[in-house]
Order: structure tokens, then sequence, then C-alpha cells
């Protein structure tokens, strides 16, 4: 971690104004924000380390904990809700064995709910890393996860 | 180097017309987030392999989203001179038949076709135009989506983009404002604030700087629209944003979109790559005086940093909880300093009132409120998507209309309007015009423009909990009457949905929803209780049924029980989470 966070700090000024972007790049490269990260900002920032670990646990987009190599989400917006949103998120809890806000043991999958992706028109859908996947049922589950599988 | 803007319209009408003007074949695919999702890049794919295999001589575009979400994807395939053809709901396989019957055959597939695009008719084929989703729609903020590719600058600036910054150029900062007084032009995000006021009052605050901030946080759910443009238009939005800086004077700026939408990040950065190579970005704009930069802010994953006040905090690196107000942005906003925040919808009307004016603009209203809006419509509705509609259409013409209706026919319950803190409607209220006067009063809302549509299937307890779990999840904590109230009033709809509701709770309900709206500081707070209120005001019998018959009378609950009547509330498991896991 220490390399890729030094990396990271040569390209900013240690302003407070770049703690949620320095923590953004920290998230991208490691996929999650260690305790250690968050300390070395607050030094870098010279923002206090309470306020750094505040504004982490704030944004949802930080994870203190490493998640699956795929993180599924399923979205929990109102359109998707009335198309069928609770069947697909207990779908994907059963095909991967994991409840909502669970990563399963071997590290493969996360599964999270989102507020909304902004696919609405296509709904139901779920999203892994940047992919959007819409018009989903509970049938086509076991199918996407084995073509995210192979990809 | 500078460039005078005649000079770069004229090398992008060139450059469109070397690609889009020729007599050669153009197959144009539609390839934003919507497609891609139900796999236009796979189309795309494909109708490369078998162009390329055929030796073709065909131009192949990705364009943006026509908002025609329904159909996706979507494939239009021109043919000079004959008009283009628009195919829906187009897989890899349709795509090479696409190819091999028509361009290869020259036959068109009628019967596959959604429409043809431009002058000319085709045999046994309406024109696009005529069609019941677009026939009512009057598209000028969508003008260009679907149509040109927004990875290309010379594609805007052909069709007229940048013509409304070279005009605020020459005519200098108060007569842009007063342009767009006289434009009527409102924010469309929600609050409906008229956007001259704004600039007015940041140009005549004083400040050594100041900043102009495109808010993208499209965060409702069931709101779409600022993604589209985005990611099908993006200069469109840039250049509003040039042009309040014009207004205003300021020198930097901030485009705040979230992180959900990666593509939307991607174009942005390309497109202001393309600003700065041709003097639209930087010092001396097209010549002008004026410099201006803008920085892109990938937002974290937090919904209220919509509201304008949090998104600056979020922008100056800490929580995004909102500021108490007074000052202003417009006085005291980003750092201190005055500040213009506009939504990504009101920039892009900028740019066009600029470009074609005023009264133009003012024109394209119906009822009270002047120009068009984009309507986000999904849910259990035939046609889903995005359309562009004169303020003031009712919801009937919207709803039934261009969205065709409930997708199976069955019964409509309700129109869910105006994002999280907007309200439920009844089908009796279908001729509502859709606008803030006209739906305030029924105690739903305009907001941003969403429109769920509900069918019969649809618990109205459960629709309320979608929208207050959302808002609980959602609220900074920073208001102690929204942060414990939005989580007491889920927990008694949890009771009521789960068969433990006792008679008063819905007076117990409407006191915490008032206590909620009058003890938050922001929009989220204030408008949290509202889908609870309508449902509670228009269909009191789903209350009652959870009530007092300890039943939850919807089909989605019945089917969960499987016994062809309505579904005892005691039945569900305890884990249960209410009719929410059956539904």
């Amino acid at each position: 971690m220490n390399e890729h966070l030094e990396k990271i700090l040569t390209e900013y000024e240690g302003r407070p104004k770049e703690v949620i972007p320095l923590l953004q790049e920290v998230q991208a490269a490691l996929g999650h924000l260690p305790r250690e990260a968050m300390l070395a900002i607050a030094r870098f920032t010279g923002v206090p380390e309470s306020r750094v670990y505040g504004v982490a646990s704030f944004y949802g987009q930080f994870p203190f904990r490493p998640l699956g190599k795929r993180h599924i989400r399923v979205c929990r917006g109102i359109s998707c809700h009335v198309r069928g949103a609770s069947r697909i998120l207990q779908a994907m809890e059963r095909h991967l064995g994991i409840r909502e806000g669970e990563t399963t043991p071997d590290l493969e999958y996360s599964l999270d709910t989102v507020a909304c992706l902004g696919t609405c028109g296509l709904a139901p859908c779920v999203a892994a890393g940047e992919k959007v996947e819409a018009r989903m049922t509970p049938e086509k589950v076991a199918e996407y996860l084995a073509k995210d599988r192979r990809r | 180097m500078t460039i005078s803007f005649p000079e770069l319209k004229r090398r992008s009408t060139d450059a469109w017309q070397a690609v889009r003007g020729s007599r050669r074949p153009t197959i144009l695919v539609g390839t934003a987030t919507c497609g891609r999702s139900v796999g236009a890049l796979e189309v795309l794919e494909a109708l490369r392999q078998e162009v390329h295999s055929r030796r073709l001589d065909t131009a192949l575009v990705e364009v943006g989203c026509t908002g025609l979400c329904y159909a996706e994807p979507l494939v239009s395939i021109t043919k000079p001179p004959r008009p283009g053809v628009c195919y829906g709901n187009v897989t890899p396989e349709k795509a090479r038949e696409l190819v091999e019957r028509y361009l290869v055959h020259d036959d068109p597939l009628p019967e596959d076709a959604l429409g043809t695009i431009g002058a000319g008719r085709i045999e046994g084929i309406p024109r696009l135009v005529e069609t019941p989703v677009l026939k009512p729609q009057v598209r000028s903020t969508l003008r260009n989506c679907g149509f040109i590719d927004p990875t290309r600058i010379e594609d805007y600036v052909a069709h007229d983009g940048y013509s409304g910054l070279a005009r605020a150029l020459e005519i200098g900062p108060q007569r842009i404002i007063d342009e767009l007084k006289r434009s009527g032009l409102r924010g469309r995000g929600g609050a409906g604030f008229p956007t001259w006021r704004k600039w007015q009052f940041c140009r005549e605050a004083p400040g050594a700087a100041k900043y102009v901030i495109c808010n993208g946080s499209e965060g409702d759910p069931g709101t779409f629209s600022n993604k589209l443009l985005l990611e099908s238009d993006p200069h469109s939005v840039l250049e509003g944003m040039l042009i309040a800086a014009c207004a205003i004077g300021a020198e930097r700026g901030y485009v705040y979109c979230p992180a959900e939408y990666p593509l939307a990040l991607e174009r942005l950065q390309l497109a202001l790559a393309q600003m700065e190579r041709c003097g639209l970005l930087g010092e001396r704009i097209l010549g002008s005086s004026f410099d201006f930069r803008i920085t892109i802010k990938e937002g974290a994953g937090a919904y209220v940093c919509g509201e304008e006040t949090a998104l600056l905090e979020c922008i100056e690196g800490r929580r995004g909880v909102p500021r108490l107000r007074p000052p202003f942005p417009p006085t005291s906003g980003l750092w201190g300093l005055p500040t213009v925040i506009n939504n990504v919808e009101t920039l892009a009307c900028v740019a066009l009132i600029l470009g074609r004016g005023a009264e133009w603009f003012a024109e394209l209203g119906r009822g009270q409120s002047e120009g068009t809006k984009l309507f986000c419509l999904s849910g259990n509705v035939k046609r889903s998507g995005v359309i562009e509609a004169p303020f003031g259409t009712t919801l009937r013409e919207i709803v039934e209309g261009m969205g065709g209706g409930t997708c199976d026919g069955k019964p409509l319950k309700a129109v869910h309007i105006g994002g999280p803190g907007g309200g439920c409607l009844p089908p009796s209220a279908l001729d509502t015009a859709a606008d803030q006067e006209s739906l305030l009063p029924l105690g739903a809302s305009l907001g941003s423009g969403g429109v769920v549509v509900i069918d019969a299937d649809a618990c109205m307890v459960d629709i309320a909990r979608n929208s207050l779990e959302f808002a609980r999840r959602e609220c900074c904590g920073q208001c102690v009457p929204c942060r414990l109230g939005t989580k007491q009033m889920l927990d008694v709809l949890t009771d009521i949905s789960q068969g433990r509701g006792r008679t008063d709770d819905l007076e117990l309900l409407a006191e915490l929803a008032h206590g909620v709206k009058l003890g938050s500081l922001c929009g989220l707070g204030q408008t949290a209780a509202n889908t609870l209120l309508s449902t509670m005001r228009y269909f009191p019998d789903d209350y009652r049924a959870h009530i007092d018959g300890k039943t939850c009378p919807t089909a989605a609950c019945t089917a969960a029980g499987g016994d062809g009547g309505s579904l005892p509330l005691s039945r569900l498991n305890p884990g249960d989470r209410g009719c929410r896991t059956t539904a």
C-alpha cells in the first residue's frame, strides 16, 4: 500500500481541499480505504485525523474493508422497485450465498444495494464495476453472474 | 492558437459534411449508458464485423441517447437519398440481418422499423416524429441527443453549438442577464428560482473571484435526464457554463458529476480537452478578453450533495452537509466567494436562449412557465424514457400519450412525480398540468422531472416505505428532526406493513411528517415525508387494509402467498421486511 500511496501523494500539494480526491485515488488503487491511508492523508493535508475519518465515513464511495473482485450493486430506486428490484436482490443473495452488504469468503463477490443507478428507463438494473446491466429478471441472475465471471 | 468563431464553425461544418454529408450509407448506434446496459456495444461490434467482412463503404457512428429507453438498443441506417430508418430493440443477430437485408439487398425491413428520420418517405414506415412518443414532444434541449456524435466537438459546433457563447461575448454581461430575464428561464433542478436573478445577485456581489458550478448531482431515484445530456450532448451544458461565467465575471468553474456516471465523466473530460484545443477554454476565449477554466469534480456518493450548499462543502473537501442560509451562494458560495450554481438542464437551456433568442424560448412554454422540461418516464410504463415537452403538458399526455400507458395493460394505480420529495397522485389527477403551480396544491411537485408510473400490483404503503428508506439512508445527520424523524416514520411504516399497525399510527405519521418538515435545514428533510403524506391522502384504503385488516391487498403479495386472495400479514416470516420482500 505504501508505494501506491506515496505515488498518489506526489501529485498533490497537501491542501485540505484535496482530502476527497485523495481518498478517491486511494479507493481506486486499493479498492477500499485502510486506516493507515486515512492517517497518511491526514498528515499530508494537515487535516485532523478525526475529520478525515468523518469525511470518509460520510460518503458512500469509501468502504473500509476490502470488497470482492466483483462488486455487484442492485438498484433499489423507485423505478427499479416497482419493476421488481427486491426479487432481483433475493435472487442475487440466493445465488451468491451472501446477504446485502456482505462479501463472499473467497473475496470474489460483494453485494450491495444503491439508491439509483440512473438507468431507470430500463429497470430493474444492477451494476458490476462501471458496467450497468438493465432489464434484469430473477431468472437472468444466474446467467448474468456466469457471464460476469467469464469476463 | 486562437481562431475566430466563424472560422471554427466553417471547419466544423466541413468536418461534419465529410462524415455525415456524403452520399454513402451511414449507420448510427446509440451507445450511451442506457443502450450499453442492454447490449448496444455488442450490436456495434456485430455491425462493425458485418460491414468489414462485406467490404461495404459505410460510415459507422456512435451517437448518444434519443431518450427512447424502451426501444434500446437503437440503430438508424441511412441510405441516401432516402431518409434514415430507426430500428429498436436491436440484437447482434438483428443487426447483421439489417446490414444484409437493407444495405446489401435494399429491403428496409418495415416491420422492424420504428420510423424514418429526415425528409422523404419510405413505404410502410411512419415518420419517427409522427409516432405517438415523439409527436407531442418539442425537442429543443434534446435536439442533438442521439443525432450527433458526443465525442466530437465539430458535430456540436456544426449544429449552431457555441453560437450562444459567441453572441454572449458580443453583447456583454448585463445584456446576457437581460436576455435571460426576458426568456423567463427558471432553474430546472427543482426549486424553480429565476436564473437571471441568481446571476444578477452574483454579478453585483463583491468578491476577489467568482465561480460557476454545474450541478450534475442527479441523485433523485427515477431521474436520468441530466445523465442523458452529459453523455449525449456535453458541450451544450459546458456552453451554458461559459455564458454564465461571462455574465457574472467568473474565471473558474466546476462540473460536479457523480461517480455513478462514469461515461458522463469520460465525455466531460474529452469535451474539456476539445474546448481547450479550439480556444473555447483558457485565456482569451474566441479572441475576446474572457478567460475561463473548468475543473471536473467527481461526486463521492452522497445524495445530499445535490443540495447546493452541501455540494460546496464537498468541493471544499468536507462532509457534504448543507449550510445555514443566508448568505446564499450568489453572494457567499465556494470558499466564501460569490458563486452561481446551476443545474445541467438549466445550463443547456441557457446556451439555447443566447443562441436562438429569449422570445423563441419563452414561446415554447404553455401555461405559467416558459420553455420546455425534460421528464424522465419510468416504472410500469410501456414507453419509458426521457421526453421533452412544454411546461404545462398534462400528466395524461405524458403517461398515456407519450408513455403509452401501463406496460402490461394493468390498471394504473398512481403516478409518482418529482423524485423522493415529490408525491404520488391517483389516476383522477391525470389531467393536471405538469408544472410546479399545478402540482404543489395536490401534494406533489415537479422536482427534477421524474415521473414513475405505478400499476395496480403495487402497494402504496410499500412505495412510501421505499421513499422513506431512501430519505433515512441519505439524511446527512445534521438536523435532528430529519435524522430521527425519518427513522421514526420508517419504523412506524414498517410496523404497518408487517401487520403491527395501530389505529392512531396515521395521526402519528402526520405529526412526525410535520415536525421533520419544519425542523429541517434543506430540501431533503423538508420534503422527506411528501411521498408518505400523498399516499396517505390518496390511498387511505391501502393503509386501512394493513392496519385494520392486517392484510396487504396487492396482487404482488397474493402471488407470494399463493392462496388467490389477500395475504394475511401474520403469515409473513418474522425476518421479512414487510410487504417489500414479497413484492
